[in-house]
């Protein structure tokens, strides 16, 4: 797997600006209800770097999982300009730039755990063999050798989860785009995944986009934070995060830390995000 | 008959439960209570209901009769109003298990008839039950165009259409199992493409999602995705529609004429007066509904195993 251009060189240190892989300018999506239109997303402007883990964060209904499906063009903005790759999403879609996880697992219980990692790569039409190799490679990346012929339900949630990553990895995208893939998770669960997670991300040097309602999560995991606030979904601050790219987990009783959490927690205030 | 599917379920082994309390918890003494409180009022029933046909027997021959007398003799009556179920047993035992099952007078060989009709019509039903479903899936324009012929076919009383289907068969050189497996069908498609179309539908949002963040074809989403889905569904639909397309094969040997087959029986029954033929007609068309129910629920636990569904 290569690296992006830009990411580091594994000393923490961000080297040259990188490649942009999203660019939204001026993106509007306002959704047409029975009762009145709701505005989903309001005027947002963003660029994700090659290399970025970036963070959406926002209350609930502040518009972060809207943005990450217009992205993987699950969702169709009514206005404003956005690209991928530098194409349109739907082109993206089709050329099957990145891989989603979902809030929940969304495995297909009739099929075991190397079958569902195997869905794409059979919908994209690769050889048994190929198939063979990404499943095994993948489940191992994310520590679930052994478990192939097992069926979705004999799996704890937890592991469920980490399947659906596999899962997406076995595309073996540049992009990974992941909706509160750990909310339904415990706590401790959801550390040792955010660890395994973040290794990844710097074994890998993908791009990562993470939504979250969880501020020790994304600065833990991030990059780049954006915070979002709702009605209309619109951002209220980018959070450049540049703690090193090995994190642990103890990182999270260090100043910095707590400064970039503190930064969000403002962030997020000033959205009003509280009110109700 | 339409309450075959309930009944065979009642009797068919249940899934949950198990081991020693399997005995203590489970149907068994129940199912054998209530047969037991069903045969007793039978019973008193065949008494009550023979008792003034044997009266007036004994009184025009001058018989010196008493109630002892009076029940023997309705348990034993040649032709009765309600035939005893020893002698319905008895009936059954001559013609299933004494006669060879080639004869004509043997109800293994009627019921053969009478299941080659339904199998055949149950495997068209099914066929168009599924087919119909992809249409109405998949197709906006048949979702709303079909659908209110499928359910208006439902509402015509199948005594009514038969006779007209075999009439225009016939004409046309069909006779034997054929129409009687159309009428079959003509039943059973309806609860197949019910429970299909809810079936193909049933992938939720996310599982949708998937598909299109994967770009996948419409084959591709039908093949992985909603065939796989509807499994569940088809089988409960395919339990439903073989016992009713029984039902439409007995019904489709009515108007016939037929020689062969349960309907037969039933029908030869009724004109002399054979009740206990009727009623063992009847019994073994009832046996022979559980039995084809249970192979269905079979096949469903073993494609549910294998498709890994639960325990």
């Amino acid at each position: 797997m290569h690296r992006a251009v830009g990411s580091d060189d594994g000393t923490g240190v961000v080297t040259a600006p990188a490649k942009p892989v999203i660019e939204i300018e001026k993106l509007n999506l306002v959704f047409q209800t029975p009762d009145a239109p709701v505005h989903a997303l309001s005027d947002v402007d963003l660029t994700v770097n090659a290399g970025d883990f970036v963070s959406f964060i926002g209350p609930s209904g502040c518009g972060k999982t809207t943005l990450m499906r217009v992205i993987a063009d699950l969702e169709t903005p009514t206005g404003g300009h956005i690209s991928v790759n530098g194409m349109t999403p739907r082109e993206a879609r089709e050329q099957r730039a990145y891989g989603y996880v979902f809030q929940a697992p969304a495995l297909y219980p009739w099929r075991t755990v190397r079958k569902n990692v195997m869905l794409p790569l059979e919908i994209m039409g690769l050889d048994k063999a190929e198939q063979e190799r990404r499943a095994r490679d993948n489940l191992a990346l994310v520590n679930l050798e052994g478990f192939e012929k097992k069926f979705p339900w004999q799996l704890s949630g937890g592991m469920q989860q980490r399947v659906s990553i596999a899962r997406a990895l076995s595309v073996e995208p540049d992009l990974l785009l992941m909706d509160e893939p750990f909310g339904a998770l415990d706590e401790i669960t959801r550390d040792h995944l955010n660890e395994q997670l973040l290794r990844l991300w710097d074994q890998t040097g993908k791009t990562v986009i993470f939504v979250t309602h969880s501020i020790p999560e994304s600065v833990f995991l991030s990059s780049k934070i954006v915070v979002m606030s709702p009605r209309p979904g619109k951002i209220m601050d980018v959070i450049d995060c540049d703690l090193p790219r090995d994190r642990k987990l103890d990182i999270r009783e260090t100043p910095e830390f707590l400064a970039i959490a503190h930064r969000v927690r403002e962030g997020l205030r000033a959205g009003h995000s509280y009110d109700d | 008959m339409r309450g075959i599917p309930m009944m065979t379920e009642a009797v068919l082994p249940a899934s949950s439960g198990g081991g020693w309390s399997r005995l203590y918890q489970g149907k068994t003494i129940p199912v054998l209570t209530v047969l037991l409180f069903l045969c007793a009022i039978w019973y008193a029933g065949a008494v009550y209901l023979n008792s003034s046909v044997l009266i007036s027997g004994y009184e025009r021959n001058n018989v010196e009769w008493d109630a002892g007398r009076l029940v023997s003799d309705a348990w034993a009556m040649e032709r009765p109003i309600l035939p005893a179920p020893h002698q319905i047993a008895e009936e059954i035992n001559k013609t299933v298990f004494q006669k060879k099952i080639t004869s004509k007078r043997s109800l293994v060989y009627h019921a053969w008839v009478t299941t080659s009709a339904t199998l055949l019509g149950f495997a068209f039903g099914a066929l168009l039950g599924i087919m119909l479903a992809v249409g109405i899936v998949h197709v906006q324009t048949l979702d709303r165009s079909l659908m209110p012929w499928v359910i208006a076919s439902q509402t015509i009383p199948i005594l009514a259409i038969a006779p007209m289907i075999i009439v225009v068969l016939g004409n046309m050189g069909l006779t034997g199992t054929i129409p009687k497996s159309i009428i079959s069908m003509y039943l059973c498609f309806f609860p197949i493409t019910i429970g299909m179309v809810k079936g193909l539908r049933s992938p939720d949002v996310l599982q949708l999602d998937l598909m299109r963040t994967y770009s996948a074809s419409t084959a591709q989403v039908f093949w992985k995705l909603r065939v796989p889905a509807s499994v569940p569904f088809l089988f409960a639909s395919l339990k439903v529609a073989i016992a009713i397309s029984l039902v439409g094969a007995i019904v489709g040997e009515l108007p016939t004429g037929a020689v062969a087959g349960i309907g037969a029986r039933l029908l030869a029954g009724s004109y002399y007066g054979q009740t206990i033929q009727i009623w063992s007609a009847l019994i073994v068309a009832s046996v022979l509904g559980m039995l084809l129910v249970f192979l269905v629920s079979v096949i469903e636990r073993l494609v549910m195993k294998k498709m890994g569904y639960g325990t």
